[in-house]
């Protein structure tokens, strides 16, 4: 593993799907994913944004294997993930907004609890605990229960977590939600070490700026359907704004007509 | 001043209809219902008991006014365990604090205010605890013992400062760190030590588990001070002594406005340090600093027990629920020692592994904190629950072996039927926890007898019975399949009711 301060940062993909989601649909009271394609490419940053309950979360969590469709398909590095979810899972993570850990473990034993799960061999997963430890600045901290830490530490941790078992598809949503500058810099850093690894990411945000910045492509979702996917170049040519910023061509695209935003989320 | 108290009473009101009704707004018609029933059965409960006793009159006998007196003795342990409960959430709880501290109101009085909503809260919950017995006792022996109304309210407000006074003093002597688990564990030990005290003292004077035995021993008559003394004043204020209620009332909220006055200046220090105790480190020692290699269902189970073990107020709340079927226990082994004392024996160790199974299922498979975690590994969900259903199991096993081994070396079949009856019972409590199984945090464990009171009801009554199929069981009878087959329906008809999963 490269150090991420080091890492190049790659636009490239290889075209082999990562992730290929196909009329996936899921409602509650309400649809709140309608009927879905989307397709992420190994190597790939790829950034989902929309409105609140625009259905991003939701489309993840199905992703991750947190929620069943009620229709559709998932296929994950070509596994199909609804009927193999453990092999699904294997090479998947996910990271949400509010990081789920336990107060009472420390991040040393939150890892070792992390890779025993995932079947990671003992000495692998230490290595690689120590090296996370150290890129996110948690290393004094390993051995302190979780309890008294920071948000932002808290959120260190669950990612820690998530990529102890070298995780081919890191799934995560809104993972930069109430981190300082420095803990989000440290995040964005490793994800993109991620991608330079090969590895392939997908996160929500409502930074359109991190959108802008990092992804690979842009997927806009409203009313639960992908409304618009490209580049940001392509984005922009979509809706003829050449040189708008993300934010304004996002917000034509969700003004347009028959756009609607659903509150399942 | 006024404004401040009205908010503090709808928020306490708020939590009060949250804490009933588990935050869900439909149900708000049911628990009413429920407590209207509820009301009903207990004035016929209090009539059952004090009926016999609404002659009694002002200037009674030594003995009605020990009985009397022992009442409100027992009621304020209770009460002031309550209140203690109170003050030390109200420390703990974050909340509003930042709001209040920079709001240019003085703190003084902002926590004056608080203190006594927490007193209103003591006292109201006191007079309704109280109301059907008072109310009987009018009804049969006039209105005179409405008077008993003002002595419970001043009960209330005693107990009220005295929470305060004790939980100050805590975190003066052992700081903000360590007063949350002390007071809680003092309130849990005062609300049930003084009853289990009461019940053992009876069981070992006259065989009988009833608190009023102890309390009317010649040696507690002969000891007891004169009719006329001081002491008798909340006795004879409740049998409707006018000049007794007045000093009664007066010195109880007396008292609580001079624990007001006294500690409120203290109390933003010390919500301020409690608020606080979240961010101080904890180092945790390990003997291996190197990652172990173990199983999933392994860790799983390591990890249920590492928790557990590390948080001294979960595992006091839950053996908490054993704490009270000691008195049966001994009763039961006073009265048949000279027999075949593990028939009786055996039941009250089956019911208190349900219970406490019950509790601890509930902790592993609701109480996940970290659900998407789990569900996100790599593991179908029926082996991660039978990892957990295994650390509940495995728990019961390390506090139960022990009595079962002991039973086992005297009577080994007694020993075999303990053993079997202690599964059932577990495995039972902690299916019901399975069917009845929602997400909430570890914390939030107070709480779980009001998210399902089906999940509750049924749960104690599988403990029932298969305690009652060990007894059977153990004394040899075939009469034993009878409240087995019961407890069998039980788990059949909590799986037909219980909701379907959440998808």
């Amino acid at each position: 593993m490269h150090s991420p301060a080091q890492a190049p940062v790659t636009t490239k993909t290889n075209r082999r799907p990562a992730l290929a989601v196909r009329g996936l649909s899921k409602r509650f009271d309400r649809p709140a994913v309608d009927a879905l394609d989307l397709t992420v490419y190994a190597g790939e940053f790829y950034a989902l944004v929309g409105p609140n309950g625009a259905g991003k979360t939701t489309t993840l969590r199905m992703v991750a294997g947190l929620l069943r469709p009620d229709s559709g398909s998932i296929a994950i590095n070509g596994i199909d993930a609804l009927a193999d979810p453990v092999a699904a899972k294997q090479v998947t993570a996910w990271v949400s907004d509010e990081p789920m850990i336990y107060d009472k473990l420390t991040p040393f034993e939150y890892l070792e609890f992390v890779a025993g799960l995932w079947r990671i061999d003992a000495r692998t997963a230490e290595a690689r605990a120590r090296d996370l430890f150290g890129w996110l600045g948690l290393e004094p901290h390993a051995h302190e229960r979780c309890e008294g830490f920071s948000r932002g530490m808290r959120q260190k941790v669950a990612l820690a977590g998530a990529l102890v078992h070298d995780p081919k598809l890191i799934i995560l949503d809104e993972p930069l939600t109430g981190l300082d500058a420095g803990s989000a810099r440290l995040v964005k850093n490793v994800l993109r070490e991620r991608v330079a690894a090969g590895g392939t990411v997908i996160m929500t945000t409502h930074i359109l700026e991190v959108a802008e910045r990092m992804a690979d492509r842009i997927g806009v979702i409203a009313g639960g359907r992908l409304i618009a996917e490209g580049t940001l170049e392509e984005l922009h040519r979509q809706t003829g704004k050449t040189a708008a910023s993300l934010e304004d061509t996002f917000l034509t695209l969700v003004a347009e007509p028959g756009v609607q935003t659903v509150a399942a989320e | 001043m006024v404004w401040l108290a009205g908010h503090e009473l709808r928020l306490g009101w708020r939590d009060w209809v949250s804490l009933m009704t588990a935050g869900r707004r439909n149900r708000a018609r049911t628990v009413a219902i429920a407590l209207i029933v509820f009301a009903a059965f207990m004035h016929l409960f209090a009539y059952w008991i004090v009926a016999g006793y609404a002659d009694a009159t002002v200037g009674s006998d030594t003995a009605t006014l020990v009985g009397v007196t022992g009442t409100l003795v027992l009621s304020w342990s209770l009460l002031l365990s309550q209140a203690m409960e109170s003050v030390t959430r109200a420390f703990y709880s974050r909340s509003d604090l930042d709001l209040v501290l920079t709001s240019p109101v003085s703190a003084r009085k902002i926590f004056s205010v608080r203190m006594g909503r927490i007193a209103a809260a003591a006292v109201i919950i006191a007079m309704l605890l109280a109301a059907p017995f008072i109310n009987v006792l009018a009804v049969l022996g006039g209105p005179r013992w409405l008077a008993a109304y003002g002595v419970v309210a001043a009960m209330g407000a005693v107990a009220a400062a005295a929470a305060l006074a004790l939980t100050i003093a805590l975190f003066r002597l052992v700081g903000a760190r360590r007063t949350r688990l002390i007071a809680q564990v003092v309130a849990a030990v005062v609300g049930a030590g003084f009853v289990i005290g009461l019940q053992v003292a009876a069981i070992f004077s006259s065989g009988s588990i009833s608190r009023f035995a102890a309390l009317q021993s010649h040696w507690m008559l002969a000891h007891a001070p004169d009719t006329t003394s001081a002491f008798w004043w909340p006795a004879h204020a409740v049998l409707g002594d006018v000049r007794a209620l007045t000093a009664v009332v007066a010195c109880g909220f007396a008292l609580l406005a001079i624990a007001i006055a006294l500690f409120c200046a203290r109390f933003g220090d010390h919500a301020l340090a409690a608020a606080g105790v979240s961010a101080t480190v904890v180092r945790q020692r390990r003997w291996s600093l190197a990652f172990r290699r173990r199983s999933p269902p392994r860790v799983l189970r390591q990890k249920e027990w590492t928790l557990l073990a590390r948080d001294p107020w979960l595992i006091s709340q839950t053996l908490m629920q054993i704490l009270y079927l000691l008195p049966p226990a001994l009763l039961l082994w006073v009265t048949f020692r000279h027999g075949d004392s593990y028939v009786v024996l055996i039941p009250v160790v089956v019911m208190a592994a349900g219970q406490l199974a019950g509790g601890l299922a509930w902790l592993s498979i609701s109480g996940e904190d970290a659900p998407d975690l789990v569900a996100s590994a790599p593991l179908a969900a029926g082996r991660i629950l039978r990892a957990k259903i295994e650390a509940v199991l495995g728990m019961i096993a390390l506090v139960f072996a022990p009595i079962v081994a002991v039973l086992a070396m005297d009577a080994l079949i007694a020993g075999l039927v303990a053993a079997l009856g202690i599964l059932a019972s577990a495995a039972a409590a902690t299916l019901i926890q399975i069917c009845f199984r929602t997400q909430a945090r570890r914390s939030q464990f107070r709480r779980r007898q009001t998210s399902s009171r089906i999940a509750t009801f049924a749960e104690a009554f599988s403990s029932i019975a298969w305690a009652a199929t060990s007894g059977l069981a153990a004394a040899g009878s075939w009469t034993a399949l009878g409240p087995a087959l019961a407890a069998f329906g039980i788990l059949v008809g909590v799986r037909a009711i219980s909701p379907p999963p959440a998808r």
